[in-house]
């Protein structure tokens, strides 16, 4: 053989080996189940008897499912509402402990803990005391002489007490944050200073035009994960999405149509729903960078 | 510098005062969260303090007790094994095909590499019914295998991505080395770039570690036997038996459920803040 393909193909295949186990999972845990979950969402299909072809009938249960439209709404509520609050929280923090304080680092620490466990079961269960009507915080509002309210009873309030769980989680955003801050050249600063600049144009000129390719990352990274939220509405509603169907997020319909009801048909095409409206939106995004965020070079 | 610092000087203490009284609003109820687990449950409602009034153990020793026989010490248990297989999967399956984008010349490298980077961005939930049916028709449910597998295949896209940049960051120079001692990738991989590549290790490890024991949806699905129960799903049986009697129990095993979590962050938090910045910064 020429030893000049003998060295390409020994290269691929070295390569290639390295590469196997994550390619296999790609195609086998990745790709197929994509590709499977959007035959499903043509069929009805509840796991005991064959799968059965019925066209576009999911997807148009689905937007006559009232339900499902709720779902959506809650779902999209959440999003953007929690994921702007929780940023603003995150840079605002950030900021003030970027000015060169001691402690920055106990400080940050404490102001990420909360990201830490905020995802576990353990939290959830805790706010779902913190906001009953026997919980901590209608005690806290009756010693300053306020009523209390059941804020996880309540259809008005419920789904707030987890976009209030979301924003508390604002630490992993702002150790994001913290680490471009540090990056703007304290030169810049000190030049505009000389200019007259306050603070306040400070951070409209400086600050925030050199970090809009951070803003961006965080904006795209919560809002996909937001989408996606599951543990806080299933723990805090105990499973039903309650009351009056208020914080059933779209994830945990789709875990009822899915894993209690067993109509795996249209649990797939919910899912495949849910792609679709994430790339879109994640699609919004990137196209608006264009508009708003700043690379150097 | 020196100057902007000094000009901010007048206002420090302020901002001082604000940071502090937010960083107590925001670990206040974490706070009250483990003086409740101390209480006896007739104050848990009534006082916001952290000092109990009465200070107890009860509520430890009878969470601890679990269902039916089966203890929280065998949640935990099982929540450390399955943790410990799925950080050795994902180190071993990350590590390799990292080590691929970043250190050899293979066909369609880039298109892998963009495909991976899609799948980062992918929800879960287009995935979860077919590997559902697929590894209920394995006879996996209600055994680990369908939590643990997928680690071996590196489908957490996040750490291979984390990987990729750091050992991109090793200078090339010191392959050189390692070819002129007639060494192969292999050697390469296991002499040089994994020994070097062991703080993106290291943080691989803590997430993968607290997203594990953090993880509550794919252990729902897949686990239903009370012995192959989680923290999170011992946890979540506080649900369903919701007496007053039961608040007590709930935040003290809560309580010890986050305490792993706690110590890791404790002892690897330079690892955990830099990999958080790095993914992000580098990207």
């Amino acid at each position: 053989m020429n030893p000049k393909l003998k060295n390409a193909l020994k290269r691929n295949a070295v390569g290639y080996l390295f590469l196997s186990p994550w390619l296999l999972g790609l195609i086998g845990l990745s790709a197929l189940p994509i590709l499977a979950s959007l035959y499903f969402s043509f069929t009805r299909y509840d796991m005991l008897t064959a799968p059965d072809w019925i066209g576009l009938e999911n997807y148009r249960a689905m937007f006559g499912d009232q339900k499902w439209r709720n779902s959506m709404k809650v779902t999209l509520i959440y999003v953007f509402l929690g994921v702007p609050l929780q940023l603003i929280f995150a840079l605002s923090v950030a900021m003030m402990l970027n000015r060169g304080i001691r402690g920055l680092r106990i400080y940050r620490a404490i102001y990420y803990v909360p990201s830490l466990f905020g995802g576990s079961v353990a939290v959830a269960l805790l706010w779902r005391q913190l906001f009953g009507g026997e919980g901590l915080v209608n005690l806290l509002l009756r010693q300053i002489g306020l009523p209390g309210y059941n804020w996880i009873a309540s259809p008005d309030t419920a789904l707030y007490t987890l976009i209030v769980l979301k924003v508390w989680q604002f630490g992993a955003p702002m150790v994001i944050f913290l680490a471009a801050l540090k990056q703007v050249p304290a030169e810049l600063y000190e030049a505009s200073r000389i200019d007259g600049a306050g603070r306040w144009k400070q951070f409209w000129r400086i600050t925030l035009p050199l970090i809009t390719p951070i803003v961006f990352f965080n904006v795209v990274m919560q809002t996909i994960q937001a989408f996606q939220a599951f543990t806080p509405a299933y723990i805090v509603s105990r499973g039903t999405g309650g009351p009056l169907d208020s914080t059933l997020f779209y994830t945990l319909y789709l875990y009822q149509k899915g894993f209690t009801h067993f109509q795996m048909g249209y649990a797939a095409s919910m899912a495949w729903l849910l792609l679709i409206v994430i790339a879109f939106v994640t699609a919004m995004l990137f196209l608006s960078a264009r508009r708003w965020v700043y690379y150097q070079e | 510098m020196q100057r902007i610092l000094h000009t901010w000087k007048h206002g420090k203490w302020l901002t001082h005062l604000l940071i502090i009284a937010g960083g107590f609003i925001m670990i206040y109820p974490l706070l009250w969260l483990v003086s409740a687990s101390f209480k006896p449950n007739t104050e848990i409602f009534k006082s916001g303090s952290f000092i109990p009034a009465t200070f107890t153990l009860e509520n430890y020793r009878y969470g601890w007790q679990g269902l039916s026989g089966v203890t929280f010490g065998h949640f935990f248990l099982n929540t450390f094994m399955l943790v410990a297989v799925c950080i050795v999967g994902n180190i071993i399956s990350c590590s390799l095909a990292a080590f691929a984008f970043a250190r050899l010349e293979f066909a369609l490298r880039k298109v892998w590499f963009a495909l991976m980077l899609v799948t980062m961005m992918l929800p879960f939930h287009v995935t979860i019914i077919p590997q559902y049916i697929m590894f209920n028709q394995l006879d996996m449910v209600n055994t680990y295998w369908p939590l643990m597998l997928p680690k071996f295949f590196a489908v957490e896209g996040f750490f291979v991505f984390l990987m990729v940049q750091f050992i991109r960051s090793i200078p090339r120079e010191l392959d050189e080395a390692v070819k002129i001692d007639g060494g192969g990738p292999f050697k390469l991989y296991g002499y040089l770039i994994m020994p070097l590549a062991l703080p993106a290790i290291i943080t691989t490890t803590i997430f993968t570690f607290i997203w594990t024991w953090n993880d509550f949806f794919a252990q729902m699905l897949y686990i239903s036997e009370l012995k192959l129960y989680t923290v999170s799903l011992g946890l979540r049986m506080f649900l369903d038996a919701m007496g007053q009697n039961q608040w007590g129990a709930m935040f003290a095993m809560s309580t010890l459920s986050l305490i792993p979590l706690f110590v890791v962050f404790v002892f690897f938090q330079r690892y955990l803040i830099e990999g958080i910045a790095t993914g992000s910064l580098k990207g």
